[in-house]
Order: C-alpha cells, then structure tokens, then sequence
C-alpha cells in the first residue's frame, strides 16, 4: 500500500497548501480587512478596540460625585505601587464619622496598565480610559490626582 | 495599429541607410540600453509590487508615505543604496568578493536574450532557446558560491551551501517539466513553441499532464531563483540574509536586483512555454473571438501572463512557511522528480498518439 499512502500524503499537502493561498487571497482580494491605522492622519476619527488600556481614571458623575469608598483594595492589589490613597474621615451632620478619600494618586509613570486595580475596586469607582498621547515635557506631569476637587461620595455605596 | 515589430524594422531601415556596415554594432548598443533600461524599470516596479502585495495579504497598508501612495518609495530605496558605503570585510577574498554580485547580474542579462517580448521582438531567437535558458539560468549558483566563499562569514558560506543543493537539485525538475512542453511542440527555438500554441495554450492544449508539469515548473522555478518557501539560501530568521550577509550599498542593490529580474525572466518562460508568450488567446475553429483577441496587443498580452505568474510567485512567497533542507530535498527527489518523470511519459505518449488538440 506505499503507493496509495504516497499519492494520499501528495494530495493532504496539496490540498493544505491551497487552503492556505485560499485565506491569503481572500485577504488580498479585500483591502477593507486591513488592521493598520493611519494614526497621526485618523486621529479625529481613531477606532480603538474595547479592552484598549490607555490610564486609570475615576467615574464622575454629573453630581461631581464618584463611588470610591477609600478601601485602598486597588493600592493593595497594584504590584508596583502606582496607586496611593490618602484617606480622612468625614463627620456627618449627627457627629458620625465616616471613612472617605482625600486625594487618589496615580502614577502614570510607573503604571504598566495591568488591569488589577480596576478588578479589585469592589464598586467600580476606576476604569481604563482609552487615551494614550500621554507623553509630557516634566515627569512630574504623570503623578495624577484622580479624584476632582471638592467630589464627594455618591450616597448609597458602601 | 502601433507595434513594435513595425517600429523595429524601421529603425533597422534607417540605419543600414545611415550607418551602412555599423549597423549591427549600434543595434547591440541600443539592445543593450534598452535591456539595461528594463533591469532599472523592471526592479522599481517589481520589488514595490512585492512590498504592496506583502502588505495586503498580511492585512497591512504597505508603502504609502513617498510620493502618491507610496509608488516613489523604490526610487528612495535606491538613491538611498547608491549613495551607501561598499563595505568589503577585512579577510574577504576581495577579487571574488567584488565579482560575484556581477556574475549573478551576468546571468540574469544573459537569460534576457531568447525571450520573446511581443510579436517579432526578440533580442536572439536561438534554435536551442530552450535548452539555453536552462544551460544559462544554472551558472547564477557559481555567483551565489562564490559570494558565500570569498565573504569568510560562516551565515554566507552556509547560505551559499545550501543554495547550491538546492538549484542543482531543483534543476532537473525544471528541465522535466520544460521537456514536456518541447516533447509537445517538437522545437527548442523560442518562436517555434509560441507559433505551435497559435490554436490554444499548450497548458488547455496538453490535458493534465501539462497541468502537472505547469505546477511542477512554478515550484522549481521558485525553488532556483531562492524565493520563500524555497528562501533557505537568505533564511533571514536563521542565517541573517544568507550568502549576501557581508554585502552593502551597490553590491547588495544588483543581488537584490538579479533576485527579481531572475523571478521577471522564469515567469516570462514559464508564460511562453504554458501560456503562449505573446500570442492571443485563441481558440481553434472561434474566428470572430480569435479576430477580437487579435486587437490586443502582443506586448500587453506577453506582459500581462508575465505579472501574473509574478503575482502567483509573490503568493507563494507570503502564504507558505519556509522548508527545511531534509524537507527540501525529500520535496524534489521523492516527490517532483518521480512525478515529472511519470509525467514526461505522459505527455510522449500524447505527443505520439496526437491526442493533443
């Protein structure tokens, strides 16, 4: 049976080969499979992909309120020490005291956009933006305050 | 209608008129411009193409920056190549170093001569044009050996070595599948072969044997101008580029150069030996269809079968992984060379019988 495995092992190949041509012709045939961006040109109309890490930011909502409780989960869960909360404690009118952040810093500079963080943070309070022009004249630039001036926690997250 | 072949007779009128006994000596020296003119034309636009349809099948853009989409991007590269240093390494043999590229364009200029660009123009229409070609297209190995020898680099002696095994090995399958078509047409001259396929290409002609020798030629053609996945003689991944590792500006430019003119003039025969070079597509006993064809050009038609081969070729390059050298031989000693041979039987037994159309 050598001949028959030799013409079944000519015509396997054959047929892999051609199956081959087949996808790379398909795309030569279809330039509107092209990946590439053009991105200085087609930076207005820039398409990125959805799971695209750009930087950390913190949601705000039209209230300037933003849901991070201070728990420092994602200080504790970023491997090089991007994250650094600054916590106080705010007293409510009846002379409670509640835990909440003072200031969120982030450094950029340091961050490798793992994702960690922002699947520690129990109440979403981060997520990845898409930016990523990041690039600034003085380092100093890159360790950012997250949360806005004056923000408070939205009611109800705990 | 314009046509070259009236242009050329011209030309010869006016200058047996004019220039009497000299006549043949400037007609050498016009051949020779144009055939230099074709290499310089021919590498612009061959080694673009090869970029844009790299690019495409890869789902890239390509070149697009120099000039209107990219289409100066070639003339960049070689201004850039003519104004680089030609650096010759210390211990090199410099003699051979120096000849090699030149031997490799050599070949490359030689094979030129019996192919048939259009109707009536053919710089040397040889009774063994055949026979030439495959004579002739066998002496680039002593260029890429001899660039590999005298660069004393171990990446190019490899490189040249393995390239050696390849192109004499794939040779023979080269020569099957070209034995068919002259089996066929009973002729080793060029013009010959391309009148005999005047009713039909010899690849409708032939049945499926020249269906087989076709593929088998277009495999051994890639295999003898180095081109992936033949390319273990450059291997970029394994022995940096190869026999041509130690070459720089100019030097390198005309291998790269003889690599393409090398795939311009094997598409050229493979079309004239399969595809009927210049001549129409014609169907016998279709007068009207064969008339309408007849107003295309022979040079856009010659032209036209050429790039698509090209095209073919520059495929294969892009699609397909680079071979091993065990796998390599075993490719052509186990398999195209018993298939040609079969084969060749074949298509005597046609040619015997007249089975042929």
């Amino acid at each position: 049976m050598f001949l028959k495995e030799y013409i079944s092992d000519v015509y396997q190949g054959v047929r892999s080969l051609l199956k081959g041509m087949k996808k790379t012709g398909y795309y030569f045939v279809h330039p509107s499979e092209i990946i590439t961006q053009q991105y200085p040109d087609n930076r207005e109309q820039l398409h990125l992909p959805e799971r695209f890490r750009g930087e950390v930011v913190m949601t705000h909502d039209e209230n300037n309120e933003h849901a991070c409780t201070g728990c420092t989960a994602c200080e504790l869960a970023c491997p090089n020490g991007t994250i650094k909360i600054i916590t106080k404690f705010d007293v409510s009118p009846e002379g409670k005291k509640k835990k909440a952040i003072d200031t969120f810093i982030y450094h950029l500079e340091l961050c490798t956009m793992c994702n960690l963080c922002i699947e520690a943070c129990p109440t979403d309070a981060i997520k990845m933006a898409q930016t990523f022009e990041h690039s600034v004249f003085n380092r100093n630039l890159l360790t950012k305050k997250l949360n806005l001036p004056n923000s408070k926690i939205r009611e109800g997250v705990e | 209608m314009f046509s070259f072949q009236q242009l050329a007779q011209q030309t010869h009128a006016w200058l047996q008129q004019h220039t009497g006994s000299f006549t043949v000596l400037v007609e050498c020296a016009i051949v020779a411009v144009f055939a230099i003119t074709l290499f310089a034309v021919l590498g612009l636009v061959l080694v673009l193409l090869e970029r844009k349809v790299a690019a495409h099948i890869q789902i890239r853009v390509g070149p697009n920056r120099v000039g209107p989409a990219g289409l100066l991007q070639t003339v960049a590269d070689t201004l850039k190549l003519l104004m680089k240093e030609g650096l010759v390494p210390n211990l090199a043999d410099k003699f051979l170093f120096n000849l090699a590229p030149f031997i490799v364009m050599m070949v490359a200029m030689l094979l030129l001569a019996p192919v048939a660009f259009a109707r009536g123009i053919q710089i040397w229409d040889i009774n063994i044009g055949v026979l030439y070609i495959s004579a002739i297209s066998s002496i680039s190995v002593i260029g890429i050996l001899m660039a590999g020898w005298s660069s004393n680099n171990k990446y190019a002696m490899l490189g040249a070595m393995r390239s050696g095994a390849q192109i004499v090995s794939y040779e023979l399958s080269a020569g099957f599948s070209v034995l068919c078509i002259v089996v066929l047409s009973g002729s080793l001259r060029i013009s010959d072969i391309i009148a005999a396929q005047e009713n039909g290409w010899w690849i409708f002609k032939g049945h499926i044997p020249v269906l087989i020798s076709f593929v088998i030629f277009i495999i051994a053609v890639t295999a003898e101008t180095n081109r992936a996945p033949f390319d273990l003689a450059e291997a970029e991944s394994e022995l940096t580029a190869g026999f041509h590792t130690e070459y720089s500006g100019m030097r390198f430019a005309l291998f790269f150069l003889a690599e393409y003119i090398n795939i311009f003039i094997v598409c050229a025969i493979g079309a004239t030996l399969f595809f009927g070079g210049w001549m129409p597509l014609h169907i016998a006993h279709w007068e009207g269809f064969n008339h309408v064809m007849d107003y295309i050009p022979s040079s856009v038609w010659f032209m036209g079968k050429t790039f698509a081969l090209i095209l073919l070729i520059m495929w294969f390059r892009w699609t397909f992984p680079r071979l091993r050298v065990d796998q390599l031989l075993t490719l052509e000693w186990k398999y195209l060379l018993p298939i040609g041979l079969f084969n060749l039987l074949l298509v005597a037994i046609i040619a015997i019988m007249g089975w042929h159309f």
